[in-house]
């Protein structure tokens, strides 16, 4: 299935603004962050956003989905 | 009004506009400070001619609204800052500054409130000076507290709008819900380095719970959060913008969205945020309610 995955502010570094991306049917938030390499210490303050609704690392996704990663940023 | 002086203030204006220097005449003559004669020329349809490049880009009526119009900055340091500053040269009329912190030196950087010979004072009071200075006809309070929910409720009644300036998610996440209750709308705006954030929060809206919906502090590796000057300035001014369009009921304004900012890749991008979650009220109902 295509997926499109948007990043933002640091996490662009190294990887990409947005892409298209194919995974198996049945694929989780956390198996598409293990494959984009996002470490744990960034995975930990991630803001999830599957088709414009807060996401869990478990929710799965499917075909034209469209998942935003994003770091809080709380600086004022 | 005292007759005489609705007259005297129409003998001083000029094409419904009227001057400071024809003000301080009249605080010469009547003993009424200028500020005060200000708000009375308002009250009698007489714009200040601060205001003169206001007009065109909003009515006379618009401008008296303004000057009725309550709005809470809640934190006066990078947003905050530059948000009452805006908000006072636009003639808010009346304005409470929040922040119970002193300025550091490493405010410097970006603080627009804070200068050399303040590294040490209140923000609030350097807040209150500040819009004395710009504008002496608004009418501020300064709170000098940590915001809870609790002092919340006792200030920011009557408030119209109130602005996310805050430096922290724990806090954000009580004013969000102390602003649902109240049912007043409030517009976030979060820096970070190059990376800004915004969004316009209306009673009943969920997006700043979502987009904190892990509740963390922050990345505890860090020990500071690294902010350069414009992102604030920047963020400050689109909140800014979104608070004048809620008292004016105009515009179109970021509800149910996120407008993520990228100065380094020079990027804006506008996220919709899914209504499923919100109960959120129309603007026509927290009108009503005001």
């Amino acid at each position: 299935m295509k997926v499109t995955v948007k990043l933002f502010a640091y996490l662009r570094k190294g990887r990409f603004k947005a892409s298209d991306m194919e995974f198996r049917e049945g694929t989780t938030v956390l198996q598409i962050l293990d494959a984009l390499a996002i470490a744990a210490d960034e995975r930990n303050i991630g803001i999830l956003f599957l088709n414009g609704k807060h996401a869990e690392y478990s929710s799965v996704l499917k075909e034209g989905d469209v998942l935003s990663i994003f770091p809080p940023v709380a600086g004022g | 009004m005292n007759k005489d002086l609705g007259r005297l203030l129409l003998e001083h204006s000029m094409s419904g506009m009227i001057k400071l220097s024809e003000l301080d005449i009249l605080s010469a003559q009547t003993g009424i400070p200028a500020p005060g004669l200000e708000v009375l020329a308002v009250n009698r349809g007489i714009i200040p001619f601060r205001y003169l490049r206001n007009l065109g880009s909003i009515s006379a009526a618009e401008q008296q609204n303004l000057f009725h119009a309550k709005v809470a900055v809640i934190g006066c340091g990078g947003l905050g800052g530059y948000v009452l500053e805006q908000l006072a040269r636009l003639g808010v009329g009346a304005i409470i500054g929040w922040d119970y912190d002193i300025f550091e030196e490493h405010n410097l950087n970006r603080q627009m409130l804070s200068t050399v010979d303040r590294i040490g004072q209140k923000k609030a009071e350097a807040a209150a000076a500040r819009v004395e200075a710009v504008n002496p006809a608004v009418t501020f309070q300064g709170i000098e507290e940590k915001f809870d929910c609790e002092n919340g409720k006792r200030y920011l009644t009557g408030c119209q709008v109130v602005v996310d300036a805050l430096d922290n998610i724990p806090v954000r996440l009580e004013l969000a819900g102390t602003c649902r209750e109240m049912q007043i709308p409030l517009v976030h705006g979060a820096v970070e380095g190059w990376y800004g954030q915004l969004a316009t929060q209306f009673p009943g809206d969920k997006v700043i719970e979502q987009i904190y919906a892990h509740g963390e502090t922050g990345n505890p590796e860090k020990k500071y959060i690294s902010t350069l000057a414009f992102t604030p300035a920047l963020v400050a001014s689109l909140q800014v913008a979104e608070v004048i369009k809620i008292l004016l009921e105009r515009g179109e304004l970021l509800r149910n969205k996120i407008m993520l900012i990228n100065l380094l890749d020079m990027d804006m991008e506008t996220i919709e945020v899914s209504r499923e979650d919100s109960t959120g009220c129309s603007t026509a109902e927290v009108i009503q309610n005001k």
